[in-house]
């Protein structure tokens, strides 16, 4: 399988502090890629690192095969719309298209043309006078008709209201069913992301905290309860992501392949908010289990 | 990129093509008429007793006022290029986060920067030197006549604003700006130290560089009635202050002072207003004449230091020379910061 991103020990700094530190991912092609943590766990700056808009300060990262924002060429294979969705306030929408057509050889104006006819935009009006999800439309508009072969999206649909998000992610989505796109797009809400993604990715405090499929990331995790007992105590297979006792009562969140073969047990599978969730809570619960330092864990395949 | 710089470009090009079209629709309408007035004035004065300084001395005051008007515009005209087009160049984009929706185009950083320097860069030597040139035309007349008024061609007030260093000062201006903007990211904080660079620059260079850009001319010379400037006694000291200037009317004095007879420089000379021969005695002129017969007797003479007019052109260049360095250095300044360190 290809990976469209992969990062080796991946790392920024920025002073003294980490924004992102010991990240190792392989991102296989062809997967709406959704990309979770809370606020300044460090989503825009490996995002900004795929794009080329940062250096990393340690460790490496290809996309598509090539180095960020290296030529041309390599620039044209990745499309990014950034935070808020930057666009030109004095300038109309059929100048962002001009801009697109003039700045990208693989311009596709018409696929342009159709979406800003469906959304409804008047291309004489100025991006700045736009409404916050017109505008997220039209930078993903000039994402999508640049024809990548890789879209990111930063936090895409965070300022916008609920009607407009759903509009947003379903746009996107047909987007990405036409023209068989990869696509990242991060967010701190999972509820953005349950309906639109296939791969997950959790990053909390600058470390990449699980990474997987999303079906085999709910085949793999499951919420133990039962008699109060001992985490440690558990089959090695068995990694703890999250626990939490009451004086009686023990519940678990673990990791395993296998079947969990304990009738003390019971048994619940879990969805993915409460996993990512799990995963969002203090890592020391991962540390708890003694068998595995590495923080970055990863869906065996 | 071309048609994207230009886009984003055309609304201030548009103001300054209005402003400058203004000043020359101005300055094409009064100018014929004013070098019609010197020519015929001189025409007048060369036949008349007592020559021509009298005149010179009349045309340059009538036309003070326009005179210091336009060589202010030809003075801020780079500071401000470099306030509104080189500051926010880079500082708008980082702003609105819109350097994350270009740089993102299949179009390189290197390129969109180059690009843009580019085009705006030269815009900005355009405007100074249609600018320049427009008022240097314009005041040739009033410059000439303006040496009475210690305004001599080779001065810096004079030779900051004629000719082609202004496109030099434009160009460095621009850069200025773009680096400054490219370091401190807010438009505003930009601007206010780009206007503080470029001052220090600008004051800097006749202060520091250009009087040594060539060795300067220093002649000790006699002082005669048509060369005597300062003439007077100190009051309740039989001492007598004088000083002549350099025969050359548009050099650029550095330094002029009173020599003895053995070449040491003196304040004054030991001369009495009350008796000898600086006493007055018959008309003023005479007294003149034989005071100075007396100080040329005395041994003491006048030396100046300074750079001749002769040296115009090559100072011009040299300076744009200077100018154009500082820029080349800036935009390579430039270049690499966007490609190793802005995001």
């Amino acid at each position: 399988m290809t990976a469209v991103i992969q990062a080796r020990g991946l790392g920024k700094r920025y002073g003294r502090r980490w924004a992102l530190s010991d990240c190792t991912l392989a991102i296989p092609a062809g997967r709406v890629v959704g990309l979770v943590g809370p606020n300044g766990a460090g989503k825009t700056t490996l995002l900004h690192l795929t794009v080329g808009l940062l250096a990393p300060t340690s460790g490496s990262i290809e996309v598509l095969g090539g180095r960020p924002a290296g030529s041309p060429a390599q620039l044209a294979k990745v499309g990014f719309v950034a935070q808020d969705s930057p666009t030109y306030a004095g300038l109309s929408v059929a100048d962002h298209l001009r801009l697109g057509a003039r700045l990208n050889p693989g311009w596709d104006d018409a696929l342009a043309r159709d979406r800003i006819g469906r959304l409804g935009l008047d291309p004489a009006r100025r991006a700045g006078k736009l409404s916050g999800g017109q505008r997220a439309q039209l930078a993903l508009t000039v994402g999508i008709a640049k024809r990548p072969e890789l879209l990111i999206l930063d936090e895409p649909v965070a300022a916008l209201d609920p009607l407009a998000r759903r509009e947003f992610l379903q746009g996107l989505m047909e987007a990405v069913a036409e023209h068989e796109l990869s696509v990242v797009l991060s967010s701190h809400l999972v509820s953005d992301l349950e309906r639109a993604c296939d791969y997950l990715i959790v990053l909390v405090d600058s470390r990449v905290r699980v990474a997987g499929a999303v079906e085999e990331l709910l085949a793999s995790h499951h919420r133990l309860s039962g008699p109060r007992r001992d985490p440690a105590r558990l089959p090695a297979d068995q990694h703890v992501v999250a626990a939490s006792h009451t004086d009686r009562q023990t519940t678990l969140i673990v990791r395993t392949d296998a079947p969990i073969l304990d009738p003390a047990w019971t048994v619940s599978q879990l969805g993915l908010e409460d996993l990512v969730l799990a995963y969002m809570g203090k890592p020391t619960h991962t540390a708890h289990t003694g068998r595995n330092h590495r923080p970055t864990l990863e869906v065996q395949r | 990129m071309i048609w994207l710089t230009w886009r984003q470009f055309r609304a201030a090009a548009a103001m300054m093509l209005a402003a400058l079209a203004a000043l020359a629709v101005v300055l094409a309408l009064t100018g014929p008429g004013l070098a019609h007035d010197y020519a015929t004035g001189i025409a007048a004065c060369t036949t008349q007793l007592g020559g021509c300084s009298d005149f010179v001395r009349r045309f340059f005051n009538d036309h003070q006022g326009p005179f210091l008007a336009v060589t202010a515009v030809v003075l801020v005209l780079p500071a401000l290029i470099g306030l509104f087009w080189g500051a926010p160049l880079i500082t708008r984009e980082l702003e609105a986060g819109t350097h994350r929706l270009v740089w993102n185009q299949s179009v390189t950083r290197t390129r969109w920067l180059a690009v843009k320097l580019a085009l705006v860069g030269l815009a900005a030597m355009t405007a100074a030197g249609l600018g320049s040139l427009a008022v240097t035309w314009w005041s040739s007349p009033i410059d000439k006549a303006a040496h009475t008024f210690n305004f001599p061609k080779m001065s810096p007030l004079l030779f900051d604003t004629r000719g082609i260093v202004p496109i030099g000062y434009a160009a460095f201006a621009f850069a200025l700006g773009v680096t400054v903007g490219m370091l401190v990211r807010r438009t505003l904080p930009a601007m206010a130290i780009t206007l503080a660079v470029f001052v220090a620059v600008q004051l800097a260079m006749p202060l520091l560089v250009r009087p040594h850009l060539l060795p300067p001319t220093r002649s000790t010379i006699q002082i005669t009635e048509s060369n005597v400037e300062d003439f007077q006694f100190q009051l309740g000291a039989d001492r007598l202050r004088v000083s002549a200037k350099a025969a050359d009317t548009g050099a650029w004095v550095l330094s002029s002072h009173t020599v003895d007879a053995s070449g040491h420089t003196v304040d004054t000379i030991p001369l009495s207003p009350s008796s000898g021969p600086c006493a007055p005695s018959g008309r003023p002129e005479q007294t003149l004449s034989a005071c100075l017969a007396e100080i040329k007797r005395l041994g003491y003479r006048q030396q100046v230091t300074y750079q001749p007019s002769s040296r115009y052109w090559p100072f011009q260049w040299y300076e744009t020379g200077i100018y154009a360095a500082l820029t080349l250095g800036l935009a390579g300044f430039c270049f690499r910061r966007i490609r190793r360190r802005l995001s």
